[in-house]
C-alpha cells in the first residue's frame, strides 16, 4: 500500500485514563519530527467530536471512567478505539489495583491493541495505520449499505 | 458579559495533548483570575497498596511505572531506601552508572519540559524542534540501556546493566551534541523578545511563598531558594561531583520567581548535566556492578530484615521521598512515596492569582506538572462554551500580538 492510497487525514483524539505518562510522551515523539506521523496526516485534536480515532492509554481509573464513556459517545460514527500501552490492553502490572475499572475493553469496544510498556513510537505509527485500513473497510460498508 | 460578574471554569481533566489527568478551577473576573483551586486523584492506581502485595525485586518494576518520565528517580528512591534498611553497600561503580542515568533522565526531561512549554506559548515549531533533539538521548538511553522510556536498568544493590568502554564515544557524541544545541536553545529561549515579553513577570512565585507552600526543585530555585537534594542530601556518587543548586540569578543576576525564571533554571540545569555526566565517564571507576547478582539470594537477605529505610532523590522536577518499612517478611510492611508535583503543585495558586485567562496554560505547564490538561476549559455558567481550542488560541493570540507590537517598536 502506498502513500497515495491514503485518501483522507486521521484525526485523533487522545484520552489519558491513568497512564503513567510513558505511552502519552511516545504519542507526542510519534507525532514530532523524527517520526513525524503528522506527514500521513495524522493530527491530534482537542476535542472527540472532530475525532475518527480514539487514542486512549491508562488502565481506567475510577474517576476516568465516566469520562472515558462520555468521550466516546461524543465521538461521531463511524470511529475505532485504539488503546495503546498494556496497562490498557490487559491491567499490565497494575492488574489487581482496587482502583480500577480496566482494562478498556471492559468499558468501551475496542478495535486495535498497541502492546509494549511503553510502545515505541513505530508501533503506535503502525496501530494508526490498522486503524485507518479498518476505517476505510468500514466506510466502504456503510457506502454498498451492508 | 458583565465585567463585574464572577465566574467559574473548570479547566481539565481531559487534555487533548500530553501527559496525565488535573481539574483545575479558576475564578474569574472578566479575563483577570481571582481564585484557583485543582483536585487529584484522577490517575490514583493504588500504586503503594499494590506494592505492599509484591516481593521488593517485583516492586522496582512497579515504581518504575509511577512515573513514565521519571522512571530512574523512582526506582532509584526505591533501592536506595531499601538499601538503607537492609544496609547492603552500593558498589562504586554502580554508584557512578546510576548519576549517569539520573542525568540522562534529567535531560530528556527537561527538554521535554523546554517543548511544552513553547506549545503552550504557540510556538509549535520550537517544540517540533526541541523534541527532535530530545531524540538523541533517547538514542543514547536506548543504546545504554535497551529501553527509551522504561528503562528498567536499576537493582537493589546495584545496576542491570554496565556501561562498557565501547559505549562510551557514543555518549561523549552526545555530549558535543548537546553543546551545540545548547547553545542553539539559548539563543531560541532567551534572545527571543517575544518569549521574554511573554513570560517575564507571569505567574510570580516569591521565595516567602515558595518556602511556605515547600516547593521543590527547579520551581523553588526559580524563586531563589538554594535548595537541591543532589547538593543537600547527596545519594550515588554526587558527593564526589559537587553540584550546587542552580538559581536565575546566575545568568542574568536578578531573580523574580517569574515563569522566564523557572524556562532559565531548566535550560541551565540541562548544561549541568551534561557537565554531570562528563565528569562521571572520566572518573568512573572499575569494579563490579551488582552487590548480589544472585536475586535469589538476595531476596533471602531481604527477608530477614527488619528495619525502616527512607531515601531522598532529586528527580527532574524536584525533591523525591520514598520512605518503607521491613519487617521479616518477604512483602513490605509499609511504603510511601511523596512525589514533587505534590509539593509543587499548591504553588500554582499563588501564581494564578490576578494572571490574564490567556497566561493559564503556560503558568500551569511552568512547574513541569507530572500532570497537564490544564488547556481544555468549558465555561458552564453562561451559554458560551470556552473549549481547550479556545483557550489554546488566546495563549497564541497574545503571543502574535506582542510580536506585532516589537515590530512596531522596531520601525519607530
Amino acid at each position: 500500500m502506498g502513500l497515495d492510497a491514503l485518501k483522507r487525514s486521521l484525526w485523533v483524539f487522545h484520552i489519558n485514563t491513568g497512564s503513567c505518562n510513558g505511552c502519552d510522551i511516545e504519542i507526542i515523539a510519534a507525532l514530532t519530527p523524527r517520526y513525524d506521523a503528522e506527514r500521513f496526516g495524522v493530527k491530534l485534536v482537542g476535542s472527540p467530536r472532530h475525532a475518527d480515532v480514539l487514542l486512549v492509554t491508562g488502565p481506567v481509573t475510577r474517576k476516568m471512567k465516566e469520562r472515558l464513556i462520555r468521550a466516546y459517545e461524543q465521538m461521531p460514527e463511524p470511529k475505532i478505539v485504539v488503546v495503546v500501552g498494556n496497562c490498557g490492553s490487559t491491567g499490565g502490572v497494575f492488574y489487581e489495583s482496587y482502583n480500577l475499572e480496566g482494562p478498556i475493553d471492559k468499558i468501551i469496544p475496542v478495535d486495535i491493541y498497541v502492546p509494549g510498556c511503553p510502545p515505541r513510537p513505530e508501533a503506535i505509527i503502525h496501530g494508526l495505520a490498522k486503524a485507518w485500513e479498518k476505517l476505510e473497510g468500514m466506510k466502504k460498508c456503510k457506502q454498498q449499505n451492508l | 458579559m458583565n465585567k463585574s460578574k464572577k465566574c467559574s471554569i473548570s479547566i481539565g481533566p481531559i487534555h487533548p495533548a500530553l501527559k496525565e489527568p488535573i481539574q483545575i478551577e479558576v475564578l474569574v473576573e472578566g479575563e483577570r483570575v481571582k481564585d484557583a483551586s485543582f483536585s487529584l486523584g484522577h490517575v490514583h492506581r493504588g500504586i503503594e497498596w499494590m506494592g505492599l502485595r509484591r516481593n521488593p525485586i517485583q516492586i522496582i518494576y512497579l515504581a518504575e511505572r509511577v512515573c513514565g518520565i521519571c522512571n530512574i528517580s523512582h526506582p532509584l528512591a526505591f533501592c536506595i531506601a531499601v538499601e538503607n534498611a537492609a544496609n547492603i553497600r552500593v558498589p562504586e561503580r554502580a554508584e557512578y552508572l546510576r548519576t549517569i542515568y539520573a542525568e540522562l533522565e534529567r535531560i530528556h526531561s527537561h527538554l521535554l519540559f523546554l517543548g511544552v512549554a513553547a506549545h503552550e506559548l504557540g510556538f509549535d515549531s520550537i517544540l517540533h524542534y526541541i523534541w527532535l533533539i530530545r531524540e538523541k538521548v533517547l538514542d543514547v538511553i536506548e543504546y545504554l540501556t535497551g529501553n527509551r522510556i522504561t528503562k528498567a536498568v536499576l537493582m537493589i544493590g546495584g545496576v542491570r546493566r554496565d556501561i562498557s568502554k565501547k559505549q562510551i564515544p557514543k555518549i561523549k557524541e552526545m555530549l558535543a551534541y548537546y553543546k551545540k544545541a545548547y547553545e542553539k536553545l539559548c539563543e531560541i529561549l532567551l534572545d527571543d523578545p517575544t518569549i521574554k515579553l511573554r513570560t517575564r513577570d507571569i505567574g510570580v512565585l516569591s521565595k516567602e511563598e515558595a518556602l511556605k507552600l515547600c516547593a521543590v526543585g527547579p520551581t523553588a530555585r526559580a524563586s531563589g531558594v538554594k535548595k537541591d537534594t543532589r547538593q543537600d542530601f547527596p545519594y550515588a556518587a554526587y558527593a564526589d561531583l559537587d553540584v550546587e543548586a542552580i538559581t536565575p540569578d546566575v545568568l542574568l543576576g536578578e531573580i523574580r520567581g517569574d515563569v522566564f525564571d523557572r524556562i532559565i533554571v531548566r535550560l541551565l540545569e540541562i548544561k549541568q548535566s551534561l557537565e554531570l555526566i562528563e565528569k562521571c565517564i572520566k572518573e568512573l571507576p572499575e569494579g563490579p556492578t551488582l552487590y548480589e547478582p544472585v536475586l535469589q539470594k538476595l531476596l533471602v537477605d531481604l527477608k530477614k530484615v527488619d528495619n525502616e529505610g527512607i531515601a531522598l532523590v532529586e528527580a527532574p522536577r524536584g525533591e523525591l521521598i520514598h520512605y518503607l518499612r521491613m519487617q521479616n517478611s518477604e512483602t513490605l510492611f509499609a511504603w510511601k512515596i511523596r512525589a514533587p508535583t505534590y509539593a509543587n503543585m499548591h504553588t500554582i495558586v499563588p501564581m494564578l492569582k490576578d494572571s490574564e485567562l490567556a497566561d493559564v496554560p503556560i503558568i500551569v505547564a511552568s512547574i513541569d506538572p507530572c500532570l497537564s490538561c490544564a488547556n481544555r476549559a468549558v465555561l458552564a455558567d453562561k451559554e458560551a462554551i470556552i473549549a481547550q481550542e479556545k483557550i489554546h488560541e488566546l495563549c497564541v493570540k497574545k503571543t502574535l500580538k506582542i510580536k506585532e507590537r516589537l515590530k512596531r517598536w522596531e520601525h519607530v
